[in-house]
């Protein structure tokens, strides 16, 4: 018996397909035209820079001046540089203290915010106004409220008798990195809080009330209870708030400019003066490369985690 | 004309062979319900007349031409969904509406196409509404007029009344078998409930584990099951199983275990002739047991201890020890019985089922 | 709510609520202040006395003028706004189709590409700020809106792609699967159907886009150097500051008037911005 293959569609009211149509019907080429966009600009704007930031950092290019290969040379000289390694403490120190308090602090404010009280969508929705402001807007109002001699913060101080002399937030290599701490502090804690409060409200309240009746006080229930059914969504916070951290430039740019003496200066300040600022472009892209180890180990442990979540 | 020919059938996802070789002859206008429990490959079949699955291997054919490659847009086909699919952001109008649309019929047709199958259905006063503001039964028949408008070839249904709850399961089953007369279109319906498999099929095919058990009318798969999946699988309750032991005494052939003792009706004598000696499956359904009356032979009857009685207003069912096995029967509400009562029971000889013990097949 | 005592209730949640509510708010209310005050009131001592600080008697509105007047913080707004929404739109038209590409197609390397598009996400953009400088350049488009109008995305993408798929993750696909079988085609079924529902996913992502762009620094730092083609956030920080003089009304007046649009469209989308940040996160 033979049989023909409809091709065509030989009934009332259908349109003509075009070959084009034909093929996006393929699940497969359609899944490339959708992408393609995606691709290419990702591409062309992060991957490509990239390389070119490796190539860079191999070479010894400044600004007009193309580079000539020179091996690890840029390495050796950036691991050789007094400002460099203060740049490695201080970066290291500063995301370590912020991610601590931050982390305490948004969970204290995420633990506030997950009562019934009145106007807790209108507190909610204020909380968020550090985070959403322009960073360097905000951190100007703080260098503001920092200054040396106008200070508002210095004005309290004094007026409840705590100090007779000024505090230089800023001038002061060591206060000037706790200002610059307080300021991320200030900026992180809303995303921590409300992110962690989302993680918060997934927890079903009848498990604290379980553990309520078993007898659990309120310490133990959150040590119990709520901890741990909140790690995964810390755990994805923590993460993705170290690297950007790790890699901040606008609020020390700001604030302090990275000094006094390079007592804030980080892996992104430093690279922006040596590279822009004095135009050694390839020993620039070195120092920012410093920032891929850590943006490395937190691919991995991320990817970890989703593989370990999916296969649940 | 609209008949639809399966040939040879197969699909596999991966390692899983869902569907084995199904060959189905769907005539013009007739009504086919694919029945078995779920992962049987029913729905998978569906599907892949839908075009929603590729197919493995095998043809597809409707009106004589392989629809293998066709997009489901190319096929003439519609499809009702078990959660209805209805487009959530407009309304029921442009719901029944859409299908037209993407063909490029006109609008006075739209207009005249909808009115008719709204009016069909009785959902005319529902037009502008959203379908978040329906029913559930309101939306499914909008789902069923988003179906009608196109006027296609074949109707496929995916356990379409699987969310209603049971009230208007029944109201539907109705409205369905009234609308598949008045249209006339050819329909596969996929359901996993017996009953409506039962009142809505011309033809019933039953399927397990990817495999086609046995294809027929309603009432030709309920007297004269293939297999004893088919047996068990259609009527509630379900047949009742034995397994007995074949022997010849006195001429004639007995079917025994510890509970009971019957003698083998003439029409079963030949196949039955094979497993003396042997082990079979004896298969009796609950209806076909009735209380012993003097007047009923010995050798078709057996003792048994009721153990649970469930009277319905229509009729008892008795679940019955008979031996080490238990048995349902249903009786006539007249019938006295209580927990532990000693009764006899008998069975009708031209409801016997026997079924081999390894390929579970009729015998 | 805490049982116990009112006072348990005053120590452990009003108190501690009302801290966090002052001190993270604070700064917005002394940028408001700090404009509206008098150069005189402004520049006094921290230890002078009579001094009340959190308000003032003469509130003005000279720095404003100044600020709209003297410098170009109009332009700096326009060029920033036209900047932010161009991007947002780029981002959501791309986030859209790879979102749903990735969600709802099946295709190899599926999983692959959607790990990728996650990890240029967390790639920081201090790290390709100077070699991506180069290739502005090179593409000639130094200087112009277009270097921040195309490179944004590469920040704003993978987060629009992450949060439409987890939207269309929700949406069945019996709805798919029905306008394929009416007649539509596998484009026509995603833009007629899937998108429309997914609406307030868009919306979501298309707010937290905006505010992104309007809070990117470096490399609106970097690309651009003309006055007249700075954003809002470069052109405050750089050109209010007169050799080190700061003036700082001028400079709050320019901090508060430029965070006024990112917090007004949030504040009428507060709901979907909050999604899309738990959104991104929950993952």
């Amino acid at each position: 018996m033979t049989f023909t293959y409809a091709a065509a569609p030989a009934y009332a009211g259908t349109p003509r397909r075009g070959p084009v149509t034909r093929l996006l019907e393929d699940e497969r080429w359609l899944a490339v035209a959708l992408l393609l966009p995606t691709v290419l600009l990702l591409g062309l704007f992060i991957a490509y820079p990239f390389v070119k930031g490796v190539e860079l950092s191999v070479t010894d290019a400044k600004v007009g001046v193309p580079g000539q290969f020179v091996g690890l040379q840029n390495f050796e000289q950036v691991w050789n540089d007094g400002i460099f390694r203060v740049a490695v403490w201080n970066t290291c120190l500063y995301t370590v203290v912020t991610t601590i308090f931050k982390l305490a602090l948004g969970l204290w404010l995420a633990l506030l915010l997950n009562n019934n009280f009145k106007g807790k969508a209108f507190t909610r929705a204020f909380i968020l106004l550090p985070f959403i402001i322009p960073t360097v807007l905000s951190t100007l109002a703080w260098k503001w409220m920092f200054d040396p001699t106008f200070s508002v913060i210095n004005w309290l101080l004094f007026q409840l008798g705590i100090i007779h002399s000024r505090i230089n937030w800023l001038g002061d290599p060591t206060l000037a990195m706790v200002s610059v701490i307080i300021v991320n502090v200030w900026r992180g804690v809303p995303f921590y809080a409300i992110s962690l409060l989302a993680g918060l409200q997934t927890i079903s309240p009848e498990l604290h009330e379980a553990a309520a009746i078993d007898g659990a006080r309120a310490w133990q229930r959150f040590r119990h209870v709520t901890w741990p059914l909140l790690l995964p969504v810390t755990l994805v916070i923590v993460l993705f708030s170290v690297i950007q951290t790790f890699a901040d430039f606008q609020l020390v740019y700001v604030l302090t400019g990275g000094g006094p003496a390079n007592a804030t200066q980080l892996f992104a300040t430093y690279a922006y003066q040596i590279g822009i600022g004095t135009g050694l472009l390839s020993q620039g892209a070195t120092i920012s490369l410093a920032v891929f180890p850590v943006l490395l180990l937190v691919v991995i442990v991320q990817l970890l985690y989703i593989r370990r979540v999916e296969t649940h | 004309m609209a008949q639809v020919v399966i040939r040879s059938l197969n699909k596999k996802f991966d390692e899983v062979h869902a569907v084995k070789d199904v060959n189905l002859d769907i005539r013009d206008k007739e009504f086919v319900v694919l029945v078995g429990p779920s992962g049987c490959g029913k729905t998978t079949t569906l599907r892949m007349v839908a075009g929603l699955e590729s197919i493995t291997s095998g043809r597809i054919m409707i009106d004589d031409k392989v629809i293998n490659e066709l997009p489901p847009m190319d096929r003439d086909i519609a499809m009702v969904f078990q959660n209805y699919a209805l487009y959530p952001h407009m309304s029921v109008y442009d719901n029944m509406a859409f299908g037209l649309k993407m063909r490029k019929f006109d609008r006075a047709d739209i207009a005249k196409r909808v009115q008719e199958a709204a009016e069909i259905l009785g959902i005319q006063m529902l037009l502008k509404r959203k379908p978040r503001q329906l029913s559930g039964g309101q939306r499914q028949r909008v789902a069923l007029g988003r179906a009608i408008v196109r006027h296609p070839q074949v109707f496929l249904f995916d356990e379409p009344l699987s969310n209603l709850d049971a009230k208007l399961r029944v109201q539907m089953r109705v409205e369905l078998k009234k609308l598949h007369d008045r249209l006339g279109t050819t329909a596969i319906y996929v359901t996993h409930d017996q009953v409506e498999a039962m009142t809505l099929g011309d033809r019933v095919v039953v399927m397990k584990d990817g495999y086609v058990q046995q294809v027929g009318g309603p009432l030709e798969l309920y007297n004269e099951p293939a297999n004893r999946f088919v047996a068990g699988f259609l009527g509630s309750p379900a047949m009742n199983f034995a397994t007995v032991k074949v022997s010849q005494e006195n001429g004639a052939l007995w079917a025994a275990n510890d509970g009971m003792q019957i003698k083998a009706p003439p029409a079963h004598i030949d196949a039955l002739g094979r497993y003396v000696g042997k082990e079979v499956t004896l298969g009796i359904r609950p209806e076909d047991l009735h209380v012993a009356s003097t007047a009923d032979p010995t050798e078709l009857g057996f003792d048994v201890v009721v153990e649970v009685v469930e009277r319905l207003g229509s009729e008892i069912l008795l679940d019955v020890a008979v031996g080490t096995d238990t048995m349902v029967a249903s009786v006539e509400p007249g019938v006295r019985a209580n927990i532990h009562d000693r009764m006899r029971l008998a069975l009708n000889p031209e409801r016997l089922h026997f079924f081999d013990m390894q390929s579970e097949a009729a015998i | 709510m805490i049982e116990g005592a009112i006072w348990r209730r005053w120590v452990f949640f009003y108190t501690p609520l009302t801290s966090f509510i002052i001190l993270l708010l604070f700064p917005f209310y002394w940028m408001l202040v700090t404009t509206v005050r008098p150069d005189s009131e402004l520049y006094r001592p921290w230890n002078a006395p009579n001094y009340s600080p959190f308000w003032t008697l003469h509130p003005t509105l000279e720095h404003v003028r100044d600020l709209l007047t003297e410098t170009l913080f109009g332009t700096w707004m326009l060029n920033t706004m036209i900047i932010s929404i161009a991007a947002t739109a780029i981002s959501l038209f791309c986030g859209l189709l790879a979102g749903y590409a990735l969600s709802r197609l099946k295709f190899p390397f599926a999983g692959s590409l959607g790990t990728m598009i996650f990890i240029t996400y967390l790639v920081p953009q201090t790290l390709l700020f100077i070699p991506l400088a180069d290739i502005i350049r090179n593409f000639r488009l130094g200087d112009t809106p277009w270097a921040l109008i195309l490179t944004y995305p590469t920040f704003l993408i993978p987060f629009c792609t992450w949060l439409m798929m987890g939207y269309f993750k929700s949406i069945p696909k019996e709805l798919e699967e029905c306008a394929r079988i009416d007649g539509a085609t596998r484009w026509k079924a995603m833009v007629y159907i899937i998108f429309p529902i997914a609406v307030p996913g868009i919306l979501s992502a298309g707010i937290f886009a905006f505010t992104l762009s309007w809070n990117e620094f470096i490399y609106a730092l970097v690309f651009l150097s003309s006055p007249d083609q700075k954003t809002v956030p470069v052109g405050v920080t750089s050109e209010l500051v007169r050799g080190d003089v700061f003036y700082w009304g001028e400079l709050m007046a320019g901090a508060l008037l430029g965070s006024i649009p990112v917090a007004f469209v949030y504040s009428f989308f507060v709901e979907h911005y909050v999604a899309s940040l738990t959104g991104s996160v929950k993952g």
